[in-house]
């Protein structure tokens, strides 16, 4: 009851954080010189300036700002991203197809990131001092301060190149026409590199964030109380300390996924996957505000979903956190 | 005489190298007979609450155990490893710690907290163990135990997590219960009643107690006897009677001389009656809480319709638990606190009307005195900075100033040399006397300080208290003293003032309201101070240690 209740009240909260987003970025993207006319009328090699006017007016863009603005947000409401002079079909289609790689990578990451990172953190903290914490400090800072762009570079070369372990770009071996599970072993194989050049940063923050949440939490009063209990280690470190560790974890999801949404953007780029980040950076160069801000508005969307799920997430953890 | 049931002998305990001293505990000996509760006083860092860790085997890893045995039902716990360690920890002795907020978990029940215990240690059923929880919030008084046991610690009030804390210490009736200052969080009523509830629980179960506490009105009120700490060794031993009536050591005699004593002195009436300095008219606070969509509102009165007038030269006690409004009532004084409505007149003028700008040149006239001496000093600034700021704020040159904080130093017992040393380079007492300093700069007709002495163990309160004896002769203070303790009350106000939920309930010279309490609640409030009935008297031999100038370390 108490975690519904908080549901109603945060979904309402953040409506107005998308409508504020999606106007902003609208204005931004008007004082940018050129629109997608003159990247059409670019890519066809120019045209004389009678067609080009003909065209704005084709695609309503000899409106008045504020007249598309109001266009727009009424089309939103109705879940109709508008249509793409790029690519000739509706944005919604566009970006329906590059959503599932994004989603893929981003899902993949974030678990390796997070799982990985809470083990080495809960190991680093249990061996405080010693040399197995430190070495995992190290990495973890080299990992941290690494672009991933590079570690995605280096992969490939290593991995792809060098040894031929893994495919060096693309989601999926295209030609092959497999199906089933068989398609499923074939795209995990050419993620490994994509999700491992992706999570190592995040994986980092994860690390140290568990480590320093559980030297801290094994300090606090209700620990000793749980060994004072005759508990065993054990049941003190998962009972007690684990969940209250956590929740700082917890927070941190929400707080990275709109960075790991800009992280995947260098890495599409450099696995040459056709995910969303890559599809928004093509748009900025044709010009194309209209599929622009659909991504803008399903990253946005993506962003506040798993704010909502990770607020759930720590009000189920947490009973302090009120209705 | 029976047979000691835990027995620590000549327990020495080092500290890492590079600390204060070389042992935290020295030669440490106590007997723990059954159906006894025997009682470790002792001020901060004399060792008692790690002599009880120490018998838990829960020292801090950077501790280490240098000699002497701690035999339980004559089996020496040294030897014990770990396994073993774990099968008597809780169900043979079982602990209860000071902040029961922090030492329950937040993240479960209480009720499965309580149950984790028989989870451990015993075979039961889960049905079983619910019957046995539920059984055991109902021995230890907690209104609706079913309730109680499916809340979380953050939802029961301060008194009830002591009670479901004991509750959890007592689930396999231990032999031995240790309790680690378990009222010091507490509201003097609140630490009444758990008192009494440990009394009764012992009586019942035969358990032994082994009580730690720096508070000699506690040791009065449930001790059968009595070891006293001081630097890790303890000093005296004996039972409650001899110790706290014929002590013998000469620290036992200066601590308990230190006490506070409930009858106000007899005071002459130095002061002709008559101009009123401060005056507080009407004036109240309230906090609501609840945000735009739809969160349960609530509404605090913190502070509600508060009259009240001092007299100049005068102090003025205002006492009360917490939550009582007394810090409020002090913070809008000084006007920290904006008022909702009311006047705070000083003189002729009403602070609660200024401007902000106005209230900066006027903020000479009230200053304050804050409870935490180690947060309220900023770490990062010279001692004599933050005494001469208020003046340097107020247009005098640097130079002068820093000459005045000189002065200052001198006037409340602290070397003047001191005002180039950073806070952290002064003791808790010390830097209580920097606080003073820095409100005295600025000359205030007015001085609130808000529980000034709270923080600070008991000989250094005494200092502390005779300090502001002292100030009150020489400058002829006026002074608004916050404190929720009725014994520092009685020794340092004029008149009392006696708040309980943002209401004044009594006012009256300090002699009649302990003398003659009118309203029920004082009455309530000092039937709770612990030892209320015991008066320390040790004749005039003994100066609870004197005030001299402190040396730095």
């Amino acid at each position: 009851m108490r975690i519904l209740a908080l549901a109603g009240r945060r979904l309402v909260t953040s409506l107005p954080t998308l409508v504020v987003l999606l106007i902003g970025l609208f204005l931004l993207l008007q004082f940018a010189p050129g629109d997608t006319v003159d990247a059409l009328m670019a890519q066809i090699g120019g045209g004389d300036p009678a067609a080009a006017v003909e065209l704005r007016r084709f695609y309503g863009l000899d409106l008045s700002v504020s007249v598309r603005l109001g266009h727009y947000l009424a089309r939103l409401a109705t879940f109709d991203l508008g249509y793409s002079a790029i690519y000739g079909k509706p944005v919604a289609e566009v970006i329906a197809e590059r959503l599932p790689a994004t989603l893929l990578l981003m899902g993949s990451s974030l678990a390796f990131a997070f799982s990985i990172g809470l083990a080495l953190g809960v190991f680093a903290a249990r061996r405080v001092g010693e040399w197995p914490d430190t070495v995992l400090s190290t990495l973890g800072l080299v990992f941290y301060a690494t672009p991933s762009f590079w570690f995605g570079l280096m992969g490939i070369v290593l991995f792809a190149v060098d040894l031929g372990w893994v495919p060096a770009g693309g989601l999926e071996d295209l030609g092959a026409g497999l199906t089933g599970f068989a398609r499923v072993v074939d795209v995990a194989h050419h993620l490994v590199l994509p999700v491992a050049t992706l999570a190592l940063i995040f994986l980092a923050t994860y690390l140290r964030i568990m480590r320093a949440s559980m030297l801290e939490v094994m300090t606090l009063d209700f620990v000793r109380t749980a060994r004072a209990k005759g508990l065993s280690e054990t049941v003190v470190l998962t009972r007690h300390v684990l969940r209250n560790a956590l929740l700082p974890m917890v927070t941190l999801i929400g707080l990275q996924t709109g960075t790991m949404l800009g992280g995947s953007v260098v890495v599409e780029s450099v696995f040459a996957l056709p995910g969303l980040g890559r599809l928004a950076y093509e748009s900025v160069v044709q010009r194309d505000l209209n599929t622009l801000l659909g991504i803008v508005f399903v990253s946005a969307l993506l962003v506040v979903a798993v704010n909502f799920l990770v607020d759930l997430l720590c009000a189920r953890l947490d009973p302090r956190i009120a209705a | 005489m029976t047979e000691p049931l835990l027995s620590v002998r000549d327990l020495t305990v080092a500290l890492p190298p590079g600390g204060d001293r070389r042992h935290a505990l020295d030669a440490v000996s106590l007997d723990l007979r059954p159906g006894e509760i025997h009682c470790v006083v002792g001020e901060s860092g004399s060792g008692k609450s790690m002599t009880a860790t120490a018998i838990m085997g829960l020292l801090a890893p950077t501790l280490t155990v240098e000699g002497g045995r701690i035999l339980f039902r004559g089996r020496d716990l040294r030897e014990v490893d770990e396994r073993g360690l774990r099968r008597i920890r809780g169900r043979e002795i079982g602990m209860i710690f000071q902040e029961p907020m922090t030492a329950l978990n937040p993240l479960h029940t209480i009720g499965d907290q309580i149950a984790e215990m028989f989870r451990a240690h015993t075979d039961l059923r889960a049905s079983e163990i619910a019957g046995r929880v539920e059984k055991l919030l109902a021995d230890v008084h907690i209104p609706d135990p079913k309730a109680a046991a499916r809340a979380y610690p953050h939802e029961l009030s301060g008194g009830q997590r002591q009670r479901a804390m004991i509750a959890m210490a007592l689930a396999l009736e231990p032999s031995v219960l240790i309790a680690d200052e378990p009222t010091t969080a507490l509201d003097v009523t609140t630490q009444a009643q758990i008192l009494s509830l440990i009394r009764e629980l012992q009586d019942r179960t035969g358990a032994a107690v082994l009580f730690i506490t720096h508070d000699f009105g506690v040791v009065a009120e449930i001790a059968d006897r009595v070891s006293v700490m001081q630097h890790g060794r303890v000093v005296e031993h004996g039972t409650a009677e001899a110790v706290l009536d014929r002590p013998k050591h000469p620290y036992t005699r200066a601590l308990i001389a230190a006490v506070p004593s409930t009858v106000p002195p007899k005071r002459a009436a130095r002061i002709a009656p008559g101009e009123t300095l401060l005056e507080v008219e009407g004036a109240g606070k309230t906090y609501r809480t609840g945000s735009l969509f739809g969160r349960r509102k609530r509404v605090v009165r913190a502070v509600d319709d508060v009259t009240l007038t001092l007299e100049r030269g005068r102090t003025l006690g205002i006492v009360g638990e917490s939550g009582s409004g007394k810090s409020t009532l002090a913070r809008m004084i000084v006007r920290l606190i904006d008022p909702d409505h009311g006047a705070v007149r000083i003189g002729d003028v009403d602070l609660a009307s200024l401007s902000r700008r106005e209230l900066r040149e006027q903020s000479r006239r009230v200053q304050m005195v804050f409870q935490d001496p180690h947060a309220s000093l900023n770490p990062r600034r010279r001692a004599g900075d933050l005494v001469a700021q208020g003046l340097v704020v107020h247009g005098m040159a640097r130079a002068e100033a820093l000459d005045r904080a000189r002065r200052l130093f001198a006037l409340v017992g602290l070397d003047p040399n001191g005002i180039d040393r950073f806070p952290h380079e002064f003791s808790g007492g010390q830097r209580q006397r920097i606080g003073l300093a820095r409100a005295l700069a600025l000359e205030p007709s007015v001085l609130v300080a808000d529980e000034p002495v709270s923080a600070l163990d008991v000989s250094v309160q005494a200092q502390i208290l005779e300090l502001f004896e002292r100030l009150k002769r020489e400058l002829g203070l006026t002074m608004v003293f916050i404190t929720h303790d009725l014994r520092v009350a009685a020794q340092i106000c004029d008149r009392i003032a006696v708040m309980k939920n943002g209401r004044v309930v009594e006012v009256g010279d300090a002699a009649e309201v302990f003398a003659h309490p009118r309203h029920d609640y004082t009455r309530t409030l000092l039937a709770a101070v612990p030892g209320c009935h015991w008066t320390p008297d040790l004749g005039d031999a003994v100066t609870p240690f004197p005030v001299r100038r402190e040396v730095y370390a």
